[in-house]
């Protein structure tokens, strides 16, 4: 039996994990989707033919054809430029703010799960009532009172997801508190800062990425429903939401630019969804019950 | 089982008060002071110090919050800066409309989730499961704001089906009712999803429960064990998930209100925004989230009482 050659393992655990995700339809067609959403982002400059703030009066409102492939708006400016554009935007905010949000959640995770009992009381408290505004009143709230910008959005999706993953972060420490290895660092004689950064962190993060990635699709919504309403990225800046808001306000004559802005965030939501689906079932089927 | 109902009342009491603590403490972190935000740039020092001294802007910052704390305790949100009118009557004057958007969402989202994970839990891994699957996905992950537009332009633009703007006639039931279904279908198309996955994942699990074995050796009709006893096990978890939800409905029915011009706390909080109204917009803040908090705690009871594996967890 034990002579029966193994089946030739790939080199590298990524790449048999990226062959499983491949495997799924749904993991394929996101993968597809997330793949064109991040090229066409980097390479908007040499995709589209026109720049996404230059203003053509004379094509205001061009129907989308072969000069405008989606069309121009009520300035004329270029529909797809500022899609492509509005890409960089949304992936931008997405990878930053999603950053800062593991970054804090890291560290107040740890202290959290290691620390004494009282400041672990007092921070699952803070977690629960910031989780507690609904997002978008805590958008309305920030920008009513600091004016809106790109870091507005930015500190919204830090609160709205720091909580998160400090909590799933935290819930891991505890378990590995008293575990042999980490006490047998603390019997040698490092310090707290030590074991949390060299034993305990490398053990926790695993699932917090998965989580992070599943959120993309939310930290973009948040993007585009702030700028939808005006409290987001400042005009002329190409974003979808904005684009979004100026077809709404001429969604019966040019229904065409509500189209344009709702689809690379309906595309982008679904391609970053499916693939953060299927990498959760692939790397860490546990997840699966919080949805 | 009181006692499990008065712990949990406790924890949300601590919540609110710290999310009105972060709240105090973003306003006043606001740059520029509120007293002369609030009167504009032509007022003189002496109105702005007037105005001051009545907000209690000269007490130090425990007295500043403790007010805050005391006087939304008894139901004053403070007073409208241009009518004059108590916030809180302006807010809670708006929110039975949201209500009745997110009452409406919820609805027909349970009505056609439930069944629809049942399905695919019932007949797992047939095709009818893999495509409830991919579309729960899909209806979670676009945003409700895209859906809200792309519905008032599918039905209320193109094909002219439904009206578009405003909450109707009042006193006429069915204009009202047409008006709300586009902004409803826009708060409840993701809970759909939601639902149709929770449903399915306790439903599985509920179908591998010893009493339902039991109930199989007894020769229970099939019917009869999954759609009564699998299915009333496999919705509590459903509760729970819309408790957590409501906030998440709150936001989408804010976004529903802007798009479809309706009436209520988004469309409030939004117009107040434009003219820098601070009292509304933190008076409703306060408003939705001391409602979201006590729709988390009546679900975690309600589920306590209908779970008693449930109410062992907060002594944790």
């Amino acid at each position: 039996m034990s002579s029966v050659a193994e089946p030739a393992r790939p080199r590298h655990a990524g790449l048999a994990a990226l062959g499983r995700v491949l495997a799924e339809p749904m993991g394929l067609f996101g993968l597809a989707l997330v793949v064109l959403v991040i090229v066409s982002a980097v390479f908007a400059d040499q995709l589209a033919a026109y720049n996404p703030t230059r203003m053509m009066p004379r094509d205001r409102f061009a129907d989308p054809g072969w000069t405008h492939l989606m069309g121009t708006d009520h300035l004329g400016r270029d529909l797809f430029a500022r899609v492509l554009h509005g890409g960089r935007i949304a992936l931008w905010v997405a990878l930053v703010a999603t950053s800062i949000s593991l970054a804090l959640g890291a560290v107040l995770g740890l202290i959290a799960g290691y620390g004494p009992r009282w400041l672990d009381n007092l921070l699952i408290l803070i977690f629960d009532a910031v989780k507690s505004f609904p997002t978008v009143m805590l958008a309305l709230t920030l920008v009513t009172l600091f004016g809106p910008s790109l870091t507005a959005v930015m500190v919204v999706v830090v609160l709205v997801a720091t909580p998160s993953y400090a909590r799933v972060i935290r819930t891991q420490t505890m378990a590995l508190k008293t575990s042999e290895f980490i006490l047998a660092a603390r019997a040698m004689g490092a310090g707290m800062g030590r074991i949390l950064r060299v034993h305990v962190l490398p053990n926790v993060i695993g699932p917090v990425l998965i989580l992070a990635s599943m959120d993309i699709p939310v930290v973009i919504a948040i993007e585009a429903g702030m700028s939808f309403l005006g409290l987001g990225v400042r005009p002329p800046t190409p974003s979808w939401g904005a684009i979004l808001n100026d077809g709404f306000t001429n969604i019966r004559e040019t229904p065409w630019i509500a189209v344009a802005g709702g689809l690379p965030v309906i595309l982008t939501t679904l391609g970053f969804t499916f693939l953060g689906e299927t990498l959760r079932d692939v790397f860490d089927p546990r997840l699966r019950r919080e949805g | 089982m009181l006692g499990y109902a008065v712990r949990r009342l406790g924890l949300g009491v601590a919540i609110v008060t710290t999310a009105m603590a972060i709240l105090f403490i973003m306003i006043f972190l606001v740059p520029g002071d509120p007293a002369s935000v609030a009167l504009g740039p032509r007022a003189t020092p002496e109105m702005v110090e007037a105005l001051r001294v009545r907000m209690g802007l000269d007490r130090p910052v425990w007295e500043q919050f403790w007010n805050f704390y005391a006087s939304a305790v008894r139901g004053d949100l403070g007073t409208e800066a241009l009518s004059g009118r108590p916030v809180a009557d302006v807010v809670l004057e708006q929110l039975p409309y949201t209500l009745a958007l997110i009452v409406s969402g919820i609805s027909w989202a349970v009505a056609l989730g439930i069944p629809l994970g049942a399905l695919a839990a019932v007949q797992r891994g047939s095709l009818a499961d893999r495509i409830v699957g991919v579309l729960s996905v899909a209806v979670i992950a676009v945003p409700s704001f895209v859906v809200a537009i792309y519905a008032l332009l599918i039905f209320a633009v193109w094909l002219r089906w439904l009206p578009a703007i405003g909450a109707g006639e009042p006193g006429d039931f069915a204009d009202q009712l047409t008006h709300l279904l586009l902004p409803s279908l826009a708060v409840g198309l993701g809970w759909v999803g939601y639902i149709a996955r929770m449903v399915r994942a306790s439903m599985l699990e509920a179908l591998q429960a010893s009493h339902i074995r039991t109930a199989r050796a007894f020769g229970l009709p099939e019917r009869l064990i999954t759609y009564s006893y699998a299915l009333r096990i496999a919705i509590l978890p459903t509760l729970t998930l819309l408790g957590i939800g409501v906030g998440h409905m709150l936001s989408s029915a804010v976004f529903a209100e802007i798009v479809f011009a309706r009436p209520g706390i988004g469309k409030l909080v939004y117009d107040a925004i434009i003219v820098r109204n601070y009292p509304v917009v933190t008076g409703a803040v306060l408003v939705t989230t001391v409602f979201f908090v006590m729709v988390n705690v009546a679900a975690d009871i309600l589920v306590g009482a209908l779970d008693p594996r449930v109410r062992s967890e907060l002594g944790r």
